[in-house]
């Protein structure tokens, strides 16, 4: 079993974001970057599936010469190999999707795993995206029915489940008002919701490992799709301060408040 | 006259999800803004009766398909027919809540019309062919203002930012149209729905919400809820322990929810979890830590055991009725 994941380089979600003042961009001094925490569930979820179905875990990115962090991230994790989509700039969905397009087709994985969003743009569109260009059937938001603190899971089954033929995958997925169970023929595109798995901590032998597994550096040139933004993020604010609110001692006080003050008991 | 298209969504119990009426109402916001016609859709086993119920929302044109194989939501299934009467109307915008159903669904709509599309969006601004709308980002740390520059451009709606569309009185037309099926590589197998007495979380007018503070003791959360006519919600925390259900998560990955009254106990206050319930009119936080960060954004905020706090409220409450 083949499966490719992606593995986005987003700002660490602990991080302070601060809009610069004059709303082009963030305020990158001191950030820490990561992995997208959705993208890391995704390839925990593809080492499990790996492991299950002997197979092979190939990990991509797309962006500047510092994704390579991010490829070794998933490398010291336990994928095989990885791939670099070197581009600078901005890219949208339709251009993410479209290079990942021509790795699928390069590659002919039978699942490919993406986050179902990523943390800094919170766009969740780019699985949907590539499901569509080509061809293939879609199950985002894949989560698990048990608990992340189960013996399930601390035994590392994955949720997404192989038939017997190994012609399909079982996704079990979460919506409004409950959870969703589709089967999806292969080749498929799956995205992580966060309940899916508890990604593994890469190990110091695995880190070390990581050093050497190779890292395919690939161009959106080379790989024939253009991508030039159909977007413009034409500036950047921060949310309006709510106002600063009060302390209360006691009960007594947060009932009244609420009466008489807020008016909402 | 060009046309803003929204999807209309049906529950899987038949109903039309509310959220689609805010959705249709931000839809009507766009449509006098870019000089345009809202026209809905509505793919259903059975339309008629919701696009009855549809047809004082402001409308022009309610196109309906039907067709079992609607029943259940299928990406694959919907996404070919929207984009495909997107086409064939020229529309240039399309639409709908940015639901669970909404998200999976537009984007392949979008890739299908090779559009951009802007998830979320809380604001539509400008006006004629200079539109560009607002969206969060970074869990709602900052919001963007985008614009899409394909000749169609695709949005998603968030439900709280927008009131719902009401008996604007005029009857919408309804237009039956027969969809081309394709044939789907998925298959919906099951739907295990969590079901509530409680009002929808997104839907409620006061939320009550629980954090790992509980410990996963919810009854306190839950016997408030039921005194207010509350929704519960909780953190995500609570979801991943298998506390509550998945569904009533708060946050920039969970509900996003904006009450009139919104009780926080035992929730620290991460900014995942604020993306969600910022919004809310009045924000209550309960928690032991003075320095949470929940307080920051509370009106109120009661540094106290939770466990103390709630049977205690619940009871002035009730001396209030
Ligand atoms: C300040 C700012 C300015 C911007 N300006 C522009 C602009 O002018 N024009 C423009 O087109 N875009 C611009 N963008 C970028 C744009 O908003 C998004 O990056 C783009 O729409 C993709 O969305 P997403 O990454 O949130 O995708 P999502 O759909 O949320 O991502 C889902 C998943 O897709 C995969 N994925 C996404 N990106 C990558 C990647 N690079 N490598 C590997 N996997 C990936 C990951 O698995 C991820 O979990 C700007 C962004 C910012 C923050
Ligand atoms: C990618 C990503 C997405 C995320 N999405 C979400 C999301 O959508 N929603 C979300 O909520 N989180 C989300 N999170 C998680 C978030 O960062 C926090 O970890 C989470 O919100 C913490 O939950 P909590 O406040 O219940 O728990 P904690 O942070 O553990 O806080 C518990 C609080 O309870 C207080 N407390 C303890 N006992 C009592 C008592 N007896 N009485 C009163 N107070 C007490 C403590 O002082 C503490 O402040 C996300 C994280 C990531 C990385």
């Amino acid at each position: 079993m083949k499966i490719l994941v992606t593995a986005k380089r987003v700002e660490d979600p602990e991080s302070k974001i601060k809009v610069k003042p004059d709303g082009s961009d963030i305020v990158k001094e001191g950030l820490k970057y990561k992995i997208n925490p959705f993208d890391e569930i995704g390839v925990e979820e593809g080492l499990r599936l790996a492991a299950k179905h002997t197979g092979e875990v190939v990990v991509v990115s797309i962006g500047g010469k510092e994704v390579q962090e991010q490829l070794r991230h998933a490398l010291a994790m336990g994928a095989n190999r990885a791939i670099w989509v070197n581009h600078t700039g901005p890219l949208d969905q339709l251009g993410i999707a479209g290079l990942l397009q021509k790795v699928a087709e390069k590659e002919k994985p039978d699942v490919v795993l993406l986050g179902k969003q990523s943390i800094d743009d919170d766009q969740n569109q780019v699985g949907q995206y590539l499901a569509e260009f080509l061809g293939w059937g879609q199950a985002t938001f894949a989560s698990k029915v048990e608990s992340l603190e189960s013996d399930q899971e601390k035994n590392k089954v994955p949720a997404v489940v192989l038939s017997a033929d190994k012609k399909s995958v079982q996704v079990v997925r979460e919506v409004d008002n409950g959870l969703a169970t589709l089967e999806v023929q292969l080749p498929a595109v799956i995205t992580t919701d966060l309940r899916l798995n508890q990604p593994r901590y890469a190990s110091l032998p695995g880190i070390m490992k990581a050093k050497s597994k190779p890292i395919e550096e690939l161009t959106p040139a080379g790989l024939g799709v253009d991508v030039a933004p159909k977007i413009q993020v034409l500036k950047l604010a921060s949310p309006p301060a709510r106002k600063a609110g009060i302390k209360v001692p006691d009960v007594a006080t947060l009932v009244e408040k609420l009466h008489n003050e807020a008016k909402v008991v | 006259m060009s046309i803003v298209l929204i999807v209309a969504e049906q529950q899987p119990d038949g109903n039309l999800r509310k959220a689609s009426l805010n959705a249709i109402a931000a839809g009507k916001q766009l449509a006098d803004k870019a000089g345009a016609e809202l026209h809905l859709v509505l793919l259903s086993k059975d339309p008629s009766r919701l696009a009855e119920e549809l047809k004082g929302t402001g409308a022009k044109v309610i196109h309906t398909a039907a067709a079992p194989e609607f029943e259940h939501y299928l990406a694959e299934v919907y996404a070919p027919v929207v984009a495909g009467l997107a086409q064939e109307l020229k529309a240039s915008f399309v639409g709908a809540a940015s639901t669970a159903q909404g998200k999976d669904l537009l984007p392949r709509v979008a890739a299908r019309l090779k559009a951009a599309m802007a998830t979320d969006i809380t604001g539509i601004n400008g006006s004629g062919a200079d539109i560009t709308f607002t969206r969060p980002m970074w869990a709602g740390n900052v919001f963007a203002e985008v614009k899409l520059t394909t000749p169609v451009q695709v949005i998603s709606i968030r439900a709280t930012e927008f009131s719902p569309a009401a008996g604007a009185g005029a009857s919408a037309e309804v237009k039956s149209f027969q969809p081309k099926l394709e044939a789907s590589k998925t298959k919906f197998v099951s739907f295990n729905e969590v079901k509530s007495a409680r009002p929808e979380l997104t839907e409620a007018s006061v939320v009550v919400s629980g954090g790992r503070g509980t410990k996963g003791d919810f009854k306190e959360i839950e016997a408030l809820a039921d005194l207010l006519g509350a929704a519960v919600g909780a953190s995500r925390a609570v979801c991943d322990a298998g506390w509550v259900p998945n569904d009533l998560q708060v946050g920039q990955t969970g509900k996003v929810v904006a009450p009139k009254l919104y009780i926080a106990a035992g929730i620290s206050g991460a900014i995942q979890h604020l993306a969600g319930m910022k919004s809310s009119k009045t924000i209550v936080a309960i928690n032991k830590d003075p320095e949470a960060p929940i307080f920051q954004v509370a009106d109120y905020g009661l540094v106290d055991d939770l466990f103390k706090v709630l049977p205690a409220l619940r009871e002035s409450i009730q001396k209030l009725k």
